[in-house]
């Protein structure tokens, strides 16, 4: 069920003061697929997946030219309410960051603040933490401090907590570079079965995660996109040498 | 001599400077109560904290008068300065871009630097002025004016525990809150705050124990005279009937009125006293008592502040 | 969701307000004190003798006993307070005596300065009369000393933490012992954060009155030898005199610019040499 692109980048520049740190980046993000992005540390994929949910703008001395299409609409047109932005593509970071506080308050955090009545929020609460594979896990102490958890438990909350806000879109930054194996293993399954719902991006400097999780692959190349193609093809068969040599492992 | 032996002397040398600071702590404990302790003899400790009349002539020696306007002025200025002192922090720690930051900063530190004795001076002139004519009080000299001096000398250590505190929040907490469509509002009010709060906590500690100690400006604003108001008294001796409520309808008369403070009367009163005698002896179980509070609010203030770094980082 | 981007809006709008209600109380207190103040500020109201009780000429013993006083907190806090906070940071691991003296500085620093007063009462009027002489420079000083000395050990603590540990164990690794390490390395680059103490010491105790405040004379008094163990007037003691007795509220605003000036010059002058020494010591 491809029904076409959720995201269109287009002509996308960006500059950390006089740094050129992405230049012309153009890509189509397709609807209820993964896409994931590669590249050695530094190339600018992990500032291209916060141009796509203006997280960019908490940086100071950013500055952005060029188009995000989300559903066709430009989101860094002008009047573009970025919190409303926000709410429809949610974020996994890099390390697992839960708040403070309890278990159900983390994935309740998004919903109270968006206006879930407290009657739906249960529901809210069991359904996200369901989706992301903790339901089992923690059932039995939703009131327990979500910084006991383990670190992989902790991810998926912080997946959880993405989904409760239900999201068109979910970004997630190099999510299992902060987890073991197992946990890793965890998540990659999680994202085959959160992609029937929601559309993926995913940064990640594993190109062997990249080659298991994903249906598209980006690979950058100092601020540049090099190469855009299905998965499979972008692995096997490279048009670009530049890619064929990363890939290949002769650098990065 | 090689250098290991040199060196284990020196650091024994150093080893008996490093221990002055506590010295001087504990001989300020023993010569406060060696002094205080004559008063005892004659008067019970409850008797003391909690009589209410203060008359050296006849021999009464009640500190709860002064006791209670300190607290009074202390209670207001708070009221003032933690909206306004946290507010501030929040701006520096999360809203002010960097000029604003840059120019901020060195206000708070100038406003820590102003001697007490220039707000007292600034408090007397201006602030006492003011309340007078707006108010159309007999005096200003009253414990509001007292409490709004105070305020703005507690500020600066409200402001900077405080910023310090909220900028110790994970940066990860605030970028994961935004992430989800939080305004920084709600981030702010549901993620950093609450996580911040011990050390703002702590700094609040830190600033009622400054305003109970502080003597210059206090002196000069809040009128001196220990003369409490009757439901205070009622509460306290037996006959009173009145009730809580009572007390709190007089609030506002009580911030309209003088009062007198643990420090002041101590500075007041030390002239006049003759050394050795029982109202000297008062004057420094006076100190004692201020000196167990701040005491008291510092430890408890630090305790918090390692605390809360602890469970941050 | 109009009301939490309204709210949001509004909140921003309030944490602006606080700041700039804070900046306008510093400047209302500081332009006040220079208004009133500039009016009987002169030449000779810095450097006569007063004449009339404090009403006429000029307030030179005042400055000048300040100096004194200040000069011997800062001889007795610097050299301790700069000892104390080597042997915490170079010498001892943590453990219970090093939180000892942690508990014992931070309770120093909270204790309230008419405290201090009354300890140096006790202490040097009474106890020590016929050694310090009563209410002498001595006596103020170290009243004084004692209780900036919390500030200078935790200034120069943080000034000696800052040293990065890669400098000290490149010392050791060309085979200098600790004490050359720490007096090659480690003091030399903390240099700049120890002036910084020691000068917030002096504006803090130059602005002290409670502890002085029955140390000092109030009739016009000019140090003689033995100037130790000679009395002296000060600053704040003075305009807390002639305020509380009524005596001239005018030239007890002269005095207060006066001090105000003293401790911005301080203050000011920190900054400068912090910035000079830390560009010239540190590469």
């Amino acid at each position: 069920m491809d029904d076409g692109n959720e995201i269109e980048i287009r002509d996308l520049n960006l500059w950390y003061g006089d740094n050129h740190a992405l230049k012309d980046v153009n890509l189509d993000i397709r609807k209820n697929r993964i896409t994931a992005l590669i590249g050695p540390s530094g190339c600018g994929k992990s500032t291209f997946l916060r141009c796509i949910n203006r997280m960019n703008d908490l940086i100071e001395g950013v500055k952005i030219k060029g188009e995000v299409l989300l559903n066709g609409e430009n989101i860094y047109k002008k009047d573009v309410d970025v919190v409303a932005l926000r709410k429809r593509i949610g974020q996994v970071f890099q390390k697992p960051n839960p708040f403070p506080m309890s278990i159900y308050d983390n994935v309740a955090y998004g919903p109270r603040i968006h206006g879930v009545g407290k009657k739906e929020l249960d529901g809210v609460v069991e359904k996200s933490l369901k989706d992301a594979a903790l339901w089992r896990e923690v059932s039995d102490r939703l009131e327990g401090a979500a910084l006991d958890l383990s670190g992989g438990q902790q991810q998926r909350l912080c997946i959880a907590r993405a989904l409760a806000i239900r999201p068109d879109v979910i970004l997630f930054d190099e999510p299992c570079s902060a987890l073991d194996p197992i946990s890793t293993h965890k998540i990659e399954d999680l994202l085959q079965e959160l992609k029937k719902k929601y559309t993926i991006v995913i940064v990640t400097h594993n190109m062997q995660q990249a080659a298991r999780v994903s249906d598209y692959t980006g690979f950058f190349l100092l601020g540049e996109m090099i190469e855009f193609n299905r998965t499979r093809v972008l692995f096997e068969n490279p048009e670009m040498e530049q890619t064929e040599d990363y890939i290949t492992g002769r650098f990065g | 001599m090689n250098h290991q032996k040199r060196e284990d002397l020196v650091k024994s040398v150093l080893f008996v400077f490093s221990i002055t600071a506590s010295l001087i702590l504990l001989l300020i404990i023993i010569f406060l109560f060696n002094e205080a302790i004559r008063l005892f003899q004659e008067v019970s400790f409850l008797d003391f904290l909690f009589g209410t009349k203060w008359n050296p002539e006849q021999g009464l020696y009640g500190a709860f008068p002064f006791v209670f306007f300190s607290i009074m002025a202390t209670l207001g200025a708070l009221i003032i300065a933690i909206p306004l002192g946290v507010s501030c922090a929040v701006f520096l720690a999360e809203i002010a871009p960097g000029w604003a930051r840059d120019a901020t900063r060195p206000v708070i530190e100038l406003l820590a630097g102003i001697p007490s004795i220039i707000y007292g001076l600034f408090g007397l002139v201006i602030i006492v002025r003011f309340i007078k004519v707006s108010l159309e009080l007999a005096t200003g000299e009253t414990i509001l004016a007292g409490s709004i001096i105070l305020a703005a000398m507690i500020l600066p250590i409200i402001i900077s525990i405080s910023q310090d505190s909220i900028e110790s929040v994970p940066k990860s907490f605030k970028l994961g809150s935004l992430a989800m469509g939080a305004t920084n509002w709600q981030t702010l009010r549901k993620i950093i705050l609450p996580t911040a709060l011990p050390g703002i906590f702590a700094g609040i500690i830190l600033g009622v124990g400054r305003a109970m100690g502080e003597t210059m400006a206090v002196v000069l604003v809040l009128g001196n005279s220990e003369n409490m108001p009757e439901v205070v008294k009622q509460l306290l001796g037996k006959e009173g009937s009145s009730t809580v409520m009572q007390l709190i309808n007089q609030v506002p008369e009580i911030l309209f009125k003088p009062g007198e403070a643990l420090t002041s009367a101590i500075l007041l009163e030390m002239g006049p006293a003759q050394v050795g005698g029982l109202h000297y002896s008062a004057l420094f179980a006076l100190g004692v008592i201020l000196f167990c509070i701040t005491f008291v609010l510092s430890v408890a203030s630090n305790y918090i502040l390692s605390r809360s770094q602890i469970s941050v980082r | 969701m109009i009301n939490s981007k309204t709210s949001d809006k509004v909140m921003k709008g309030v944490f602006w307000f606080s700041a700039l209600l804070i900046i306008s109380i510093l400047f209302l207190i500081l332009g006040y004190v220079f208004v009133e103040g500039i009016r009987v500020v002169n030449l000779s109201f810095i450097s006569d003798m007063p004449k009339n009780n404090w009403r006429e000429g000029g307030i030179y013993p005042a400055i000048v006993g300040t100096f004194y006083l200040v000069a011997v907190a800062l001889l007795f806090a610097v050299p301790l307070g700069v000892l104390t906070a080597i042997y915490l940071v170079e010498f001892r691991k943590e453990d219970n005596l090093t939180s000892i003296i942690r508990i014992s500085v931070d309770s120093l620093n909270a204790v309230p300065s008419i405290v201090f007063g009354l300890f140096g009462l006790s202490l040097f009027f009474y106890y020590l009369k016929d050694f310090t002489g009563g209410p002498t420079i001595f006596s103020g000083g170290l009243t004084l000393g004692f209780m900036i000395l919390p500030t200078v050990i935790r200034t120069a603590e943080v000034a000696l933490r800052t040293v990065p540990l890669s400098e000290k164990l490149g010392s050791y690794a060309l085979g200098a012992t600790k004490l050359q390490t720490i007096s090659r390395i480690v003091i030399p680059s903390s240099i700049p954060g120890i002036i910084t103490g020691v000068i917030l010491g002096f504006g803090r105790a130059a602005g002290e009155t409670a502890p002085i405040i029955f140390m000092v004379a109030l009739n016009p008094t000019m140090p003689e030898f033995p100037y130790l163990f000679s009395q002296c007037n000060a600053l704040t003691t003075q305009i807390y005199y002639l305020t509380s007795e009524a005596i001239s509220i005018e030239r007890a605003f002269g005095m207060a610019f006066v001090l105000i000036s003293i401790i911005l010059i301080s203050n000011y002058s920190a900054r400068l040499i912090n910035k000079y020494l830390a560009r010239n010591i540190r590469r």
